[in-house]
């Protein structure tokens, strides 16, 4: 089982849809965020070229979080999801330190949080909170060993890409171009 | 021209911070390790080479501030943890692949170890300390040896150290190269910070460490021969320290493109100044221009160019870890 997730670049209207459903699914505190939007300009005025996305942790296959991880927090689940133990992080920030995607912060409460895929949702056969809002079905969910989950459909018939391939960490967020 | 904007959920002002989390601790840490493995470093060296009474300073009295130091540096440690409360968790396992865990153990092991070298010269401390002007420092040396004294268990704790005098120099010299060499390799580890994805962080630091040590022996010796040995030791050091700079950056220039942009901060970028006007030159070259005066025989109070290099040590990490945390891929 490696879960994944697609989010469709070409279908994003950057609504933050995902981000609130996140936040309210996942109790984060007021004023952070565990996924959020970027919206990349390219080009000089007039030849402008946008793209928005909706990045999170990308739940790697390379984990340089868990790797740098002193007590064994930061840890990997089954599927390929990457959590935090809460009761283990003693806030050090390492794995801040070492993820390419700045997709870790530090909670009010003294330890790291992150995406953590709706582990608790996914387990019910649900999708991620963020991909069961999403209005324009930019983004979607499922399991990479399945070949007829939704991801592994899109991942054979588009093209895609990974943020920062070259920090080598297998990245498991793909983004369709 | 690239341009990234976060239009919602991250609050910005919440975001910048978030890829700068380390502030004056961590460097601070780094500094006083690299400079307690220097001091350890040489006693154990120079004790375990016979060199003993030749280098009186260095062997028996300067590694007294190996541990105060320490001790300073695990509270800025823990001051710099946000569940400081939890700081056990690092001993109840031992991750091989993470730097950080190995650092916790080294510290560990060093920090009783550099307890109990000063110990054993305690009497030779006593002499030292004894005509200072400030008499806290005898104070609590009379107070200790006279427990050591009255008290027969201590007396033969004591005795055993004395007695295991070589083994702890063996394990000092040994965990005070680990140590120094994690203080750089602390920061390579990170993959998301460009600047410190280079192993050459790990010899520069304990090269630096080494120097900063060399230059506190020097400053506390009494004796000329030992502070000029030390001056030609610290020279031959800051030599080392200047070649690892100057190849830290051809390997950048030759590498990815962040890793170019990192070393651009230093090259024309906010980091040039700082870095090349006040760490190199005031840092490296200046006290290394006294010392060899000071080899052809000019007069210059060994403080200079000593508290110059010991600066230029903390500076060298301050600049290290605010600059790594600018450094970031982009995408």
């Amino acid at each position: 089982m490696r879960y994944a997730m697609t989010m469709d670049i070409k279908k994003c209207v950057g609504c933050s849809d995902c981000v609130v459903a996140c936040q309210t699914e996942n109790n984060v505190p007021s004023g952070y965020c565990r996924d959020w939007i970027v919206e990349n300009v390219d080009g000089t005025y007039p030849n402008l070229e946008m793209e928005i996305r909706s990045e999170r942790c990308n739940h790697c296959d390379d984990t340089p979080c868990v790797r740098t991880c002193p007590t064994g927090a930061s840890h990997v689940i089954e599927g390929g999801i990457v959590k935090v133990t809460p009761a283990e992080c003693i806030g050090c920030g390492a794995c801040i330190q070492a993820c390419p995607y700045d997709a870790r912060y530090f909670h009010p409460d003294g330890y790291v949080d992150k995406c953590t895929f709706c582990d608790h949702r996914v387990a019910k056969g649900q999708d991620t909170a963020c991909v069961s809002v999403c209005p324009t079905h930019s983004l979607a969910f499922g399991d990479l060993d399945d070949p007829n989950s939704p991801v592994s459909i899109l991942l054979r018939n588009r093209k895609w890409k990974v943020n920062a391939p070259e920090a080598g960490t297998k990245p498991q967020v793909y983004f369709l171009i | 021209m690239k341009e990234e904007l976060f239009i919602s959920g991250r609050d910005i002002p919440f975001i910048d911070p978030v890829l700068h989390i380390w502030h004056w601790q961590i460097p601070l840490y780094l500094f006083v390790g690299g400079l307690a493995a220097g001091l350890i470093f040489f006693a154990s060296y120079f004790y375990l080479t016979g060199k003993e009474d030749k280098y009186p300073i260095a062997v028996k009295i300067a590694p007294i501030i190996a541990p105060i130091v320490i001790v300073l540096g695990l509270i800025a440690l823990l001051l710099d943890l946000r569940h400081p409360a939890y700081f056990w968790q690092l001993y109840t396992t031992i991750r091989l692949d993470s730097p950080m865990s190995w650092g916790a153990w080294t510290l560990g092991a060093v920090m009783p170890l550099s307890v109990l070298w000063p110990l054993i010269y305690i009497y030779e401390l006593k002499n030292y300390f004894e005509g200072m002007i400030c008499k806290m420092p005898y104070k609590i040396l009379n107070w200790l040896t006279n427990l050591i004294e009255k008290n027969w268990i201590l007396k033969w704790a004591f005795a055993l150290i004395i007695k295991n005098k070589k083994p702890i120099a063996i394990a000092n010299l040994v965990l005070s190269v680990i140590l120094g060499v994690y203080t750089g390799i602390l920061l390579s580890a990170f993959n998301a910070r460009p600047l410190w994805n280079t192993s050459i962080l790990g010899p520069l630091f304990l090269v630096s460490g080494l120097s900063t040590g060399a230059a506190t022996i020097m400053w506390m010796a009494k004796d000329h021969y030992e502070k000029l040995t030390f001056s030609k030791i610290d020279l031959l050091l800051i030599g080392i320290e200047i070649f690892f700079i100057i190849h830290m950056f051809m390997g950048f220039l030759s590498s990815t493109e962040v890793q170019q942009e990192a070393a651009a901060l230093f090259l024309g970028g906010e980091f040039t100044a700082v870095f090349w006007g006040v760490f190199f030159i005031g840092g490296l070259v200046f006290p290394a221009t006294l010392e060899v005066m000071e080899l052809f025989g000019y007069k210059i109070p060994i403080s200079i160019p000593a508290l110059f290099i010991l600066l230029g040590g903390a500076l060298l990490r301050f600049i290290m870890v605010d600059a790594g945390q600018i450094t970031r891929y982009l995408y």
